[in-house]
């Protein structure tokens, strides 16, 4: 006798293929989210803001309400849709480029006035949708089409760590950096994805998760090499872990 | 044992899942699918899968829709 132990989230629409680049990272996260939602059976009470990028296309794929916003601007549309119906469930979905370039000073207020919604912050360290430019996330000496001859600090500064800094904020619940390179880290992203929500759900303020994924594409590498570069490279600038955990705090 | 359904048309063939199989049952297909990509083709000819659900945890596309053990 079979028994089915894992099946396409239903959340997802059933036709909604993602359009993205093979071995790019957004589908696992998408798909966790989906999981998540299902879980929490939170279908009909979620209200999604999608941003600028290739994070944009939340309404192709999900069976969810979904609403854009401007580039980097999500958790303002967010923090408008909390207050108005406190009783719907709030997350931004929104990149590097969006939320920690462009809209960062969003994102810190955000964070500041403890608004009780979830941002998921996909972090591949350049603008990935426009062909690949230098983001405020990017590495020193990584090559990308604004950065030709790699990042250099004495020009353009020096990688930002956007869940270190929302940790330090006082209304922040919950900030941590998650990576989707194995088997075994997807599952912690989708346990720190689940503890961003859960704060949300209990009221205890704003939920940040920092996700390193992988773009192909724009770092000119082949799926798998992607990941490991994750694992080897990027790990070592942007480490993993959690910065801040309200709940926890209190059990202690 | 356990067993996976693969959707041919819907993987773009990055292999994350062959990477990821413990027991290396999955391999590059020889035929193209509709969209001209080489899919990831599942092979389990003694039995040796454990439905662990790991390829399609690693499934950027959610390709792989479902598992059974």
């Amino acid at each position: 006798m079979e028994t089915l132990v894992y099946k396409r989230p239903e959340s997802l629409l059933k036709d909604g293929q993602f359009t993205f680049c093979p071995g790019c990272g957004h589908g696992v996260v998408l798909r966790i989210i989906a999981e998540l939602i299902d879980e929490y059976n939170l279908k009909k009470d979620t209200i999604a803001i999608s941003s600028v990028g290739c994070s944009i296309f939340l309404e192709k794929f999900f069976d969810l309400d979904v609403a854009g916003a401007s580039h980097g601007r999500s958790p303002c549309v967010a923090t408008g849709v909390k207050r108005c119906k406190p009783d719907k469930f709030v997350f931004t979905y929104q990149g590097d480029g969006d939320a920690a370039t462009i809209g960062f000073n969003e994102t810190i207020h955000t964070a500041c006035r403890g608004e009780h919604i979830t941002t998921i912050m996909i972090n591949n360290t350049n603008f990935g949708m426009t062909g690949g430019q230098a983001s405020a996330t990017t590495l020193v000496g990584q090559v990308t089409t604004t950065t030709p001859k790699g990042r250099k600090p004495e020009l353009t500064g020096y990688p930002l760590h956007a869940a270190e800094i929302i940790a330090g904020c006082e209304g922040t619940a919950y900030a941590a950096r998650v990576a989707i390179t194995t088997s075994k880290n997807i599952r912690q992203a989708k346990e720190a994805i689940r503890k961003a929500f859960e704060a949300q759900i209990k009221g205890l303020g704003y939920g940040f998760v920092e996700v390193l994924a992988a773009c192909p594409t724009n770092w000119h590498m082949k799926p798998i090499e992607a990941v490991k570069h994750i694992d080897n490279i990027i790990e070592q600038v942007h480490p993993l872990g959690v910065f801040k955990d309200v709940s926890a705090q209190e059990t202690k | 044992m356990g067993r996976i359904v693969i959707d041919r048309d819907v993987c773009k063939g990055c292999y994350l899942c062959v990477e990821a199989c413990p027991k290396k049952l999955l391999k590059k297909s020889q035929t193209p699918n509709l969209h001209g990509d080489f899919p990831a083709e599942f092979v389990d000819e003694k039995n040796e899968c454990i439905g662990c659900a790991m390829c399609a945890m690693n499934c950027p596309d959610v390709a792989i829709k479902e598992v059974y053990r």
